[in-house]
């Protein structure tokens, strides 16, 4: 699906939560502060193109339900997919819609920008900005639409688990919220590494085009690969990780702790190297105009 | 003749823009066979221990099917042109081919044709390694009878593809934002088409009701001509639709731009 980056479009500049940077406010205050200055940004920019914004839900919704009908088709001439019965992979494209669209609300649009940033000069003024550059870059819109459809992936997923007649304990939802947190680390760290690409090509749009074909990874279920292909996708780009393992926690088919461990480390592990090649790639930054 | 020199410099034009994309067209076929891939491990997961096909198909025939289908959305698919003419008309470029002996939609057919080609010739390597690699289950058409047909259904195929997404795309003389409305189209396309799984496998009812649009004739229908699966009163029957079809709509594209220019106002231009 070729989805280029949508229009990008100033809002109204406000200032006013930024009064209290005095230096004994604590750094942790000043960035939820500046972050909720951010998050009135969007709002107000989001809410300028009313209908653009319902009809980015409508068109997210659509494809949501193509996923769906994909696997209600297959389940008509099978009776599961590996070790997978029908309800829980449905089970599994909702959570991995609930992440991507997480993700898709908080950094997609942003790790998009960057490359657009970098060719219009405009990343010399963030750069400037007395606050954590990576933090400013990574977080400076917030896509409301997201929310919205997590909403929807989070219905479709109490579904499933009714017809799968499960009752999650708390331990259990606390279990996948985390997990999901773990997951959504991982797409971040992935894309923001994908996006500093673009400090050496200005055409890197082909690269963060091509991470949405990884997303197609995320919602199948594990069981249908083996050998490289599960490796690869496993110990280096993790996306069968992703989703499969918070699912895996809710169904109970954890059989040891070991995929919980795999896919924490290999969180932490995409923050480090995105942060590595980061800061490899501001330290290698030339301005592009000026 | 003059009128073919003209816009054989078009499509001249056309290939060298578009061999600026190059690396991003490779990068975007590569990436492409990722989920490929995926979707025929997970068939290769269902078939698994099963000794009855799935509504007819084998595994061989189902790999098969997926192959053919990158083939023929390498060789139709609309890419980059709808958004391309979205912003002509925002950004009130399309001002300049008014006062110009040039046609706009034989100029955007030309750049597509020229982008197709491009893009065919990048994505040749990346597909051929990956069909190398399935050749178990690669057939090719079994007589070159099938291989006239299925290319005449191909031609049509981009065609119809084309004349559907300019058509889309033209809604920008009315709408500010038309990438929603093209994104919703290509949904129904993507599962409509085949481009999911094969139709085949949908209850027979909803298949008849499909055959009704011109989803299927934008890529199962010279899919399924490719893998022998359509022959005889059918194919010509079918062919005969899908030249309906492309005609439907070029005369729907002829007749919006039609509309659209009446109204159109040059913003910006």
């Amino acid at each position: 699906m070729s989805r280029e980056p949508r229009v990008e479009c100033r809002g109204p500049t406000q200032s006013a939560p930024l009064d209290d940077l005095n230096p004994r406010s604590s750094a942790l205050g000043r960035y939820v502060s500046i972050y909720a200055a951010l998050l009135k940004n969007s709002v107000a920019r989001e809410m300028g193109f009313k209908s653009n914004f319902l009809m980015w839900i409508v068109v997210e919704l659509l494809w949501f339900a193509l996923q769906v009908s994909f696997i209600v088709v297959i389940f008509q001439h099978t009776e599961n997919i590996g070790d997978w019965t029908q309800w829980e992979v449905v089970l599994l494209i909702g959570a991995s819609q609930f992440i991507q669209q997480i993700f898709q609300t908080f950094f997609l649009s942003n790790c998009t920008q960057l490359s657009e940033l970098i060719r219009v000069g405009k990343l010399d003024f963030m750069l400037l900005l007395p606050i954590n550059s990576r933090f400013i870059i990574s977080l400076r819109q917030v896509d409301l639409g997201g929310l919205v459809n997590a909403g929807t992936a989070l219905m479709v997923m109490v579904y499933a688990g009714k017809q799968l007649h499960l009752v999650p304990d708390a331990w259990q939802i606390a279990g996948f919220v985390f997990l999901t947190g773990a997951g959504i680390l991982i797409h971040y760290s992935l894309m923001f590494l994908l996006a500093s690409v673009s400090f050496w090509t200005v055409r890197a749009q082909g690269i963060v085009w091509g991470y949405y074909s990884l997303f197609n990874i995320a919602r199948m279920p594990d069981a249908a690969f083996r050998g490289w292909f599960k490796a690869v996708f496993t110990f280096a780009i993790p996306m069968l990780l992703v989703s499969n393992v918070p699912v895996k926690l809710l169904v109970q088919r954890l059989s040891s702790p070991a995929d919980i461990l795999l896919l924490l480390g290999m969180s932490l592990a995409c923050l480090a190297v995105s942060e590595v090649g980061w800061r490899f790639s501001v330290r290698h930054y030339t301005s592009a105009s000026s | 003749m003059i009128a073919v020199n003209k816009y054989w410099h078009v499509v001249n034009i056309g290939i060298q823009n578009t061999l600026t994309y190059r690396v991003n067209f490779l990068f975007r076929s590569v990436f492409g066979l990722i989920p490929l891939f995926a979707t025929l491990s997970l068939w290769r997961a269902i078939f698994e221990g099963r000794q009855t096909s799935v509504a007819g198909h084998t595994l061989a025939s189902m790999v098969s099917y997926y192959l053919v289908v990158t083939i023929v959305d390498a060789l139709t698919a609309v890419n980059e042109d709808d958004w391309q003419i979205a912003t002509d008309i925002k950004d009130g470029n399309i001002s300049q081919f008014l006062l110009k002996p040039i046609d706009y939609l034989t100029y955007r057919l030309c750049l597509f044709g020229a982008g197709r080609l491009v893009y065919t010739a990048v994505a040749f390597l990346p597909v051929a390694l990956f069909i190398v690699v399935q050749r178990n289950s690669f057939v090719l058409p079994a007589t070159g009878a099938i291989w006239s047909w299925f290319l005449l259904s191909v031609a049509m195929t981009a065609l119809l593809q084309f004349f559907l997404s300019y058509t889309m795309a033209l809604l920008a003389f009315w709408v500010l934002e038309v990438s929603t409305f093209i994104f919703v189209v290509f949904a129904f396309e993507y599962i409509a088409g085949g481009h999911l799984f094969p139709l085949d496998i949908l209850p027979p009812a909803l298949l008849k009701f499909l055959y009704f649009t011109p989803f299927p004739y934008q890529l199962f229908f010279p899919v399924n001509i490719y893998l022998g699966r359509t022959t005889g009163v059918a194919l010509y029957q079918g062919l005969c639709i899908q030249m309906f079809w492309v005609a439907a709509a070029y005369l729907l594209a002829r007749f919006v731009w039609h509309k659209g220019i009446t109204k159109y106002g040059a913003v910006g231009g």
